[in-house]
């Protein structure tokens, strides 16, 4: 291998402080949220304690941050299978032209590069307008899929692209439906992918803000209530909310990151069997 | 034969029953608010209700108002100072990911690195600024002890600056992903060749790689022009509440009930969006560079 080069250095050093900016801020609240009793919202630390996350768990100090919590776990799990499914079906669809396959594709992008707050805005006042209430698990959830949807669409049409469709010839040589070959075939060639999209649709779910403002009704999301607090809560608890739910979405991050490895090394492993004869 | 087929849909309707379950979720959730918008920026509103009307009054209040065109201001500002900021950052990450780590598995471990903080809640990656930037935060403190300054900088926090600060710390990697991606599919021949005729590296950069990392920069472009036009938290939040861009404008609306003024900024805001992107898709094939 030939040395580094001078420039190597210098980008590393540059990608080095990238991750100091990246992360620098989470690490420090993480750090500050278990300040002492009497600490404030920076440094320097007043001793250390777990004074801030044992308010979390009393309910007048916060508010409803567990319901809040269970709420959108429950939305996100949702908007996660939906994205997956709806996903899954639009990439197959759109591997081929069909009538208005150009509209809807424009369509994608436009639910893509919309300001969010048009979507809240516009789903709310369709609700009020139609007598129907703003859900979180009804509006909610249908403004969080405008945003969820473009993401699992993209990553399908990128995985599609880079799909070798003489698979699906073999298994249909073989005579396997078109049901057959989609399930034994494809879905398993690209499930690393799947789990990618499931990713997206949770944690874009899970964190969002924007689109649920005016569409999550009387009942807050975790990030509508954090948000809230920023404007009336002055005390580290805010930091010991943020270190929870970012460790929350790490453990999740984690866990499908993992789920991806471990599927794509049994892919490799169980893979291709061609050329070992029948068994 | 053929009459013992089992009966078959044609390849279209089957394409359009796999699409039917998006379709029905834009239709409802996209193409429906859109036009509920458009609908209700001609209504009028009084100080309880908004009443259904087909009066101009919302757009020639808009029009007539010199805030919208320093709001409107504000907001290319943001957009423009951002996307330079994020794509000399971007595409210096990407570059370095691409063409200087040299195992596939570093790349990968890397690139993730970066892009998990995309999949945590950006509100909070707002909040972590506070002890950074705020009067007796950590910068001003380290800046006072070196001696750089003698009197806290009252402009870090809630200004300008950390709004397009928060802005790139929340949307570079919306610029790494797409240039990365394009990086990734260059032909390390070219590079090779290129080198082979006696380019030194700046011209490789200038002459082979960006050129070929057009279309990426261009997703990337808008992305961060889109998120950060029409973003009305970061704006409020990183600037207490002291700086306006549109989105603000409208949020503020909403928040006194003036749907119908809020939607007719909504659709000047949702048509300088989509003029914008038209005008940057005439540079790149989105479907071709996915």
């Amino acid at each position: 291998m030939e040395p580094r080069s001078r420039s190597f250095y210098v980008l590393a050093a540059f990608f080095t402080l990238f991750m100091l900016f990246l992360y620098g801020p989470t690490v420090t609240i993480a750090i500050l949220s278990f300040q002492g009793p009497s600490g404030g919202l920076t440094f320097p630390m007043n001793g250390v304690s777990l004074h801030w996350f044992r308010d979390l768990f009393e309910q007048q100090a916060v508010g409803d941050i567990w319901g809040s919590f269970s709420r959108s776990l429950v939305l996100g799990l949702m908007v996660m299978v939906t994205t997956v499914v709806v996903s899954v079906m639009g990439g197959l669809a759109f591997r081929r032209r069909f009538p208005g396959s150009n509209i809807l594709f424009y369509l994608i992008i436009t639910a893509l590069v919309i300001p969010s707050i048009l979507i809240s805005l516009g789903v709310g006042l369709m609700f009020s307008q139609s007598g129907m209430t703003v859900h979180w698990a009804t509006s909610g959830f249908g403004a969080q899929l405008t945003w969820t949807l473009p993401f699992g669409l993209l990553i399908m049409f990128a995985v599609f692209n880079r799909f070798d469709s003489s698979y699906e010839e073999a298994a249909r040589d073989l005579g396997a439906t078109s049901w057959q070959t989609i399930r034994h075939v494809v879905l398993p060639i690209i499930a690393p992918s799947l789990i990618g999209v499931a990713l997206f649709g949770f944690t874009l779910s899970y964190d969002e803000f924007a689109r649920t403002l005016l569409t999550a009704g009387s009942y807050n999301t975790l990030p509508l209530e954090i948000f809230g607090m920023t404007t009336n809560v002055t005390t580290p608890v805010l930091y010991a909310l943020g270190t929870l739910t970012t460790g929350f979405s790490l453990i999740m991050i984690g866990a499908f990151l993992l789920l991806t490895w471990v599927s794509t090394k049994r892919k490799a492993r169980a893979g291709s069997d061609a050329g070992k004869g029948m068994v | 034969m053929i009459g013992n087929q089992p009966m078959r849909l044609s390849p279209n309707s089957k394409s359009l029953m796999m699409v039917s379950p998006l379709v029905a979720v834009l239709f409802v959730f996209l193409v429906c608010p859109i036009a509920m918008i458009a609908i209700v920026s001609f209504w009028r509103a009084t100080e309880f209700s908004i009443i259904p009307a087909f009066v101009f009054e919302n757009y020639e209040f808009l029009f007539g108002s010199s805030v919208t065109y320093r709001v409107f201001f504000n907001t290319f500002k943001y957009a423009l100072i951002t996307w330079a900021a994020t794509l000399l950052i971007g595409f210096t990450v990407a570059y370095f990911l691409a063409f200087h780590i040299r195992t596939l598995r570093w790349q990968i471990a890397l690139f993730l690195l970066c892009t998990i903080p995309f999949w945590t809640s950006n509100i909070i990656r707002m909040i972590s600024w506070i002890p950074f930037l705020g009067r007796n935060g950590i910068a001003n403190s380290t800046l006072i002890s070196w001696g750089v300054i003698d009197e806290p900088l009252e402009w870090l926090l809630f200004s300008d600056f950390a709004v397009v600060l928060a802005f790139v710390h929340l949307y570079t990697l919306f610029m790494v992903v797409p240039i990365f991606n394009t990086m990734m599919r260059i032909d390390k021949s070219l590079i090779e060749a290129a080198r082979d005729a006696g380019a030194n590296g700046a011209q490789i950069l200038w002459n082979v790689i960006i050129p070929l990392t057009k279309p990426g920069i261009m997703i990337g472009t808008i992305f961060v022009v889109t998120l950060v036009m029409g973003d009305f938290i970061t704006v409020r939040f990183m600037s207490g509440s002291q700086s306006a861009n549109v989105g603000r404008l409208i949020s503020n609306d909403v928040a006194l009930l003036a749907y119908p003024s809020a939607s007719a900024t909504a659709v000047v805001l949702l048509c300088t969006v989509l003029i914008v992107i038209g005008i940057l898709l005439r540079f790149v094939d989105i479907r071709k560079e996915l």
